[in-house]
């Protein structure tokens, strides 16, 4: 995004309209031919895509499953808890953008989105939620902006146990039958965008300290666990994620002694954790060369211990460092979750199957997949971009 | 350097534990068994108390064979396969709704029920030796019989195997079918290139776009997705069977008492139809019928129920909430379906088909 | 002495953080064997009790199925061992065209991310925002199904210019057909590249003594083609003559044929991993400061001068490490073939793995494969960084 400023003319010469476009389109000849090849291949993406979603496309396999391909089979009755979660999550969110980035319009006009969606034909639950979601949000955002610094570090706190809430709030702590508050709603029922958002939180939640800890690891002193920190970083990293994934699914249950299982879920979690944990480590390792030498002498003499100077001194840096890093790792995780379709589980790639599987919708591949990327391209692009915002606010990472 | 050092030693390491797990666990193999036998003598009547103290019975599905086991639109499974599940839970709970169902691919479909992760598999899985010894499973009993057959597009005017020869053909991995296929057109010494895929939808998307000269599965998922095609009628099934296909619900080695239930609620399903016992009629009869087999079937006369360590309500339970074999077949399979499939094989003795139970006393 | 001796005693051993070091990985060790007893123990029970026990002597047995894409001749009687031989140069074809391919779409975007026309300039960058945030499971998935199964039918094919074919059976290619005279010709070929490499050396030497720098890269490709065209002219018949594809029947014969499953797989793959490469490309072009350029234009080289001999030695060092994992990253996910149908190494393990049950064996075997591959192309990728590095002086 920062080149698009190197790119634009000066101020002077944006007014007159006809030398801008000769100057950056028809500067030579060669300018002038890929001018108009590039228009010609926009155009022609453009239309052909455009003529295929208004015309050709049947939406209605989506408008039908709209609710398999964002919660699976989670049980509808207690939608509102999860309803609830995304409502933290958002007025958390209002609440950043309040704080560190006031002037944002966009930022803003991101909180109404749930409102403009409202106004798509869904049920009164769902519009209801909608707007309760956007309410939220503003006044996330006003509370923010009106008290930036009395909030700022409850909204720290907030991001931080987010995570374990909505996963405690998705998975429920009271058995079914007892009648409680938080019914547990078993993980086989979990599907679609939600178990896709799950195994991301699950996976970066979990992976964060053992990646942390590898990273020490790697730096540690102690040849073997140093040795042992490389070696298993260097392994996860040399495979690709699905060969853990099956391994995962099919030899995990073989490590555990007889009439101990844990279900698919879990397993697949597990695969995700330590997959990502190894990147993390490479990540935050990153960050710990980045400490000046310094740091450890000036920490050493005041006296501070081995495990003191790492603990409140160098990690604190060290991972404030590797937020943007961070971030990104949690995007990529996001998009990796698509695998575990493959081996069986119903995520929102996994829930699009099934829905091709339907006797009423079969053959139609493009809308389902046209509509399940979106979702992955909103999302990751959205967070890069709020990342990227927050990031140049909090004066993080560079 | 010392990076690609470390992982050149790694797999030298990694290489030689596999080869040392591969001798030394031939020789500890025998070991190990002989110590295992004791500590669960035929486990017999685990699985049953397990069920029953979590509460639900735990059964592998399908989720991708439309007719068979698919999720719905309102997130239900339904299908010929799951209602057996649901069988199988009203004859131990007497409610046909606990149970849990997990969708299993036909890759992890067997570690799935060894390891314990389920109950039961009831996953269009096909009866062969090898399945049926080496991988640890017994099959109770066949609840479909099928064969593999072949689907060409009309306008192909192919009529036998020898007009596909030079073809492309689409199949589907980790099954017999793609076994079959090899051996048939090997032994008719006709020349093809599979296109082979991970699962049943991308199969029969494939092949529906054109992308095979003819599609190889069962007869039964090949009548189930013919009718769901743009243009059913544009594609025909030829008249040849590949194999034998008997599919029907498997259970673990080791555990005979759960074997007998899986088994007998098959049985009591078929029993069902040929007695006339359905779901409409299922108390009238209880309440009225003179018949010594309806009464023994239904828990009226004999503890047939106690014998397998269930209610003697249990074949009760079944007609009356699932339905008898004939009920079941309609609502998945039946002509008002979508995914109808003639019942063939698939009919009682009496009317010239397979299905028959053995006396139920 | 003594003196030394009473400050040893005087600090006890739980104290002294070397015992402790040692200690504390004593500790760890144990942990780790006890682990990796308790699993082992727990998984060869688990084996005993299927009545399996690890081995890879399966790997002998028939396998009992075809596989649709192969190197070399397989058929249902060939062994495990060979699907899965066939599995692995399929890996290997589709990484190194794929790896070839997205560099050079890689360095186009990159460029084009940096020049100065508006609609260029953006394009790029509404590709590479676009790709880099897709899932590329579901990026190859659409390929497939939406993409290349969409082609028309053999009997509609679209026909481009220089006798490409495409249709959803696949896409043909004319491809070169040797004759009797080839293998004269491959010698010629062997002798030209011989030739080349001495030039390559020699110049190299060349550049050494004197300082000044000549087109190496160029001269020994010249020399390699210099030999090989006269190697063809020579010859009193054309070593390789051209095959064209064309339709028979249903099907599509003759040239090369590329399925529909590679073609999704490849582009899938090239497309995603581009936008990586271009950005990498980006960075590495942009970190070379505009002094650099200016000085060397004062110096009075010419534009193409600057650009070998200065702008791009140094992008080329911050270029090369992220580069590498990008090709890693490709190899990698090239184990996605699974999902479109292609028979890769992850695949044919998968069937095998299916039909014979052996998931212990075959995973392991995979992951070692996946290892090795990756220790292939960083040892290369270390040397090559090396290498350059020397540009620094």
């Amino acid at each position: 995004m920062t080149e698009m400023n190197s790119v634009l003319p000066p101020l002077s010469e944006r007014s007159n309209v006809l030398r801008w476009i000769r100057k950056n389109l028809f500067g030579s000849v060669l300018d002038s031919i890929l001018t108009i090849i590039g228009v010609l291949i926009a155009y022609w993406v453009i239309k052909g895509f455009l003529t295929w979603a208004l015309t050709t496309a049947r939406w209605e396999v989506i408008s039908a499953n709209l609710r398999l391909i964002l919660i699976g089979q989670y049980p509808l009755e207690q939608a509102a808890r999860l309803w609830i979660g995304v409502a933290f999550l958002i007025f958390l969110g209002g609440n950043s953008i309040g704080i560190w980035a006031r002037e944002s319009r966009f930022s803003v006009a991101l909180l109404l989105s749930p409102a403009i969606l409202a106004l798509l034909p869904f049920s009164s639950g769902p519009r209801t939620w909608l707007i309760v979601l956007s309410v939220t949000g503003l006044v996330g955002w006003w509370l923010g902006r009106s008290r930036p610094e009395v909030l700022r570090r409850s909204v720290i706190i907030g991001w931080v146990i987010s995570l374990p809430i909505i996963i405690l709030l998705t998975h429920g702590f009271t058995p079914v039958d007892s009648g409680g508050v938080l019914a547990i709603v078993k993980t086989n029922l979990w599907g679609g965008l939600l178990l896709t958002f799950l195994l991301t939180v699950v996976g970066i939640l979990f992976s964060f300290p053992i990646g942390v800890l590898l990273a020490l690891g790697r730096r540690s002193e102690l040849p073997i666990i140093r040795l042992a920190s490389v070696m298993y970083i260097e392994l996860v990293r040399g495979v690709p994620l699905i060969t853990i994934l099956f391994m995962a699914q099919l030899m995990l249950p073989l490590f555990l002694p007889q009439g101990v299982t844990i279900d698919r879920v879990l397993r697949a979690m597990v695969g995700i954790v330590l997959f990502s944990a190894a990147y993390l480590a490479e990540n935050v390792r990153g960050g710990l060369q980045a400490i000046p030498k310094g740091q450890f002498e000036a920490a050493h003499a005041l006296g501070l211990g081995k495990a003191q100077t790492m603990i409140y001194i160098v990690l604190p840096q060290a991972l404030r460092l590797v937020i943007p890093i961070l971030v990104g790792q949690f995007i990529a995780v996001f998009k990796d979750t698509a695998l575990v379709a493959i081996v069986g589980l119903l995520d929102l790639l996994g829930i699009a199957k099934t829905v091709l599987a339907q006797p009423k919708f079969l053959g139609l591949q493009r809308e389902v997949y046209v509509f399940i990327s979106l979702i992955y391209w909103v999302l990751s692009y959205g967070m890069s971009y709020l990342s990227q915002r927050l990031e140049e606010r909090l004066g993080v990472g560079k | 350097m010392r990076k690609s050092l470390l992982l050149v030693s790694m797999l030298i390491v990694a290489s030689i534990i596999m080869t040392a797990c591969g001798s030394s666990a031939a020789t500890d193999a025998p070991a190990a068994d002989a110590t295992e036998a004791p500590a669960s003598p035929a486990g017999f009547g685990v699985t049953l108390e397990t069920v029953k103290a979590r509460g639900n019975l735990i059964c592998g599905v399908n989720a991708q064979v439309p007719g068979f086991g698919y999720v719905d639109e309102s997130g239900n499974y339904s299908g010929f396969d799951v209602d057996y599940c649901r069988a199988l839970a009203a004859a131990i709970f007497g409610d046909p709704s606990k149970v849990e169902f997990r969708p299993v691919t036909a890759s992890e479909r067997f570690t799935a029920l060894q390891s314990g992760e389920i109950d039961i598999l009831s996953r269009n899985t096909t009866w062969t030796l090898s399945r049926d010894t080496e991988l640890a499973g017994n099959f109770t009993a066949t609840t479909f019989y099928d064969g593999q057959g072949m689907m060409v597009p009309a306008d192909s005017g192919a009529t036998t195997l020898k007009d596909l020869d030079g073809g492309t053909i689409c199949v589907q991995t980790g099954t017999t079918t793609e076994l079959n296929l090899a051996d048939v057109m090997a032994a008719e010494g006709i020349s093809y290139t599979p296109a082979v895929f991970e699962d049943a939808d991308s199969t029969f998307a494939a092949y529906s776009e054109g992308r095979c000269d003819a599609v190889t599965t069962d007869k039964s998922g090949l009548v189930a997705r013919r009718t769901v095609l743009a243009d059913p009628s544009a594609h025909v099934i030829l008249d040849v069977t590949m194999s034998k296909e008997p599919l029907g619900p498997m259970v673990r080695h080791g555990d005979d008492q759960w074997f007998d239930i899986a088994q007998w609620t098959v049985f009591a399903m078929f029993a069902g139809e040929e007695y006339g016992v359905d779901s409409t009629n299922v108390d009238d009869m209880k309440a009225s019928s003179q018949s010594p087999e309806i009464r023994r079937l239904l828990g009226v006369e004999g503890d047939m129920g106690l014998k397998l360590g269930l209610d003697n309500a249990w074949a009760y339970n079944i007609i009356k909430t699932v339905g008898n074999y004939e009920e079941v077949y309609n609502r998945n399979l039946g002509p008002d379906t979508p995914t109808f499939i003639p019942r063939g094989y698939n009919s009682l003795y009496t009317d010239g088909g397979l299905l028959y139970a053995p006396p139920v006393r | 002495m003594q003196n030394k001796n009473q400050q040893t005693t005087s600090i006890p051993f739980w104290r002294d953080e070397r015992i402790l070091d040692i200690l504390g990985q004593i500790l760890f060790v144990l942990i780790v064997l006890f682990f990796g007893f308790v699993i082992i123990r727990n998984m060869n029970a688990g084996l005993a009790k299927q009545g399996v026990s690890l081995s890879i002597n399966f790997l002998k047995g028939v396998s009992g199925f075809d596989i649709s894409e192969s190197l070399f001749p397989y058929s249902r009687s060939s062994s495990y061992w060979q699907a899965y031989l066939v599995g692995l140069l399929n890996t290997l074809s589709v990484s190194i065209i794929g790896i070839i391919l997205a560099t050079i779409l890689g360095v186009i975007l990159g460029v084009a991310r940096l020049s100065t026309n508006f609609i260029i300039n953006k394009l790029a960058a509404i590709y590479l925002e676009f790709i880099r945030n897709l899932s590329l499971l579901v990026f190859l998935i659409f390929w497939y199904l939406g993409v290349f199964l969409k082609l028309p039918k053999v009997n509609e094919a679209i026909l481009w210019p220089g006798d490409i074919i495409l249709t959803n059976r696949g896409v043909g290619i004319p491809w070169g057909l040797p004759t009797a005279s080839f293998p004269t010709f491959r010698l010629i070929m062997l002798f030209g590249l011989v030739l080349a490499v001495g030039v390559f050396f020699g110049l190299h030497i060349y550049e050494k003594r004197t300082g000044r720098a000549p087109l190496t890269l160029l001269w020994t490709l010249l020399t390699f083609l210099g030999v090989s065209v006269l190697g063809w002219f020579v010859l009193p018949e054309q070593p390789v003559t051209l095959d064209l594809a064309y339709i028979n029947g249903l099907n599509l014969a003759g040239g090369k044929v590329l399925s529909p499953e590679f073609m999704a797989l490849t582009s899938g793959l090239v497309l995603y991993t581009s936008a990586f490469i271009g950005e990498v490309v980006r960075a590495g072009i942009s970190s070379v400061s505009k002094g650099q350029v200016e000085a060397s234009r004062a110096l009075g080289l010419n534009a193409f001068q600057t650009l070998r001999l200065v702008v791009f030695p140094q992008a080329l060092r911050v270029i090369v490490p992220p580069l590498t994992s990008q090709y890693l990253n490709l190899i990698k996910n090239s184990s996605l073939a699974i999902a479109v149908g292609f028979p890769d190494v992850f695949y044919v393990s998968n069937t095998v793995q299916n039909q014979t049950g052996r998931a212990v064996e075959m995973i392991s075997l995979v992951m070692l494969t996946y290892l090795a591959f990756s220790l292939i192309t960083s040892a290369f990728m270390n040397w090559y960084n090396q290498r350059i590095k020397l540009v620094e002086r």
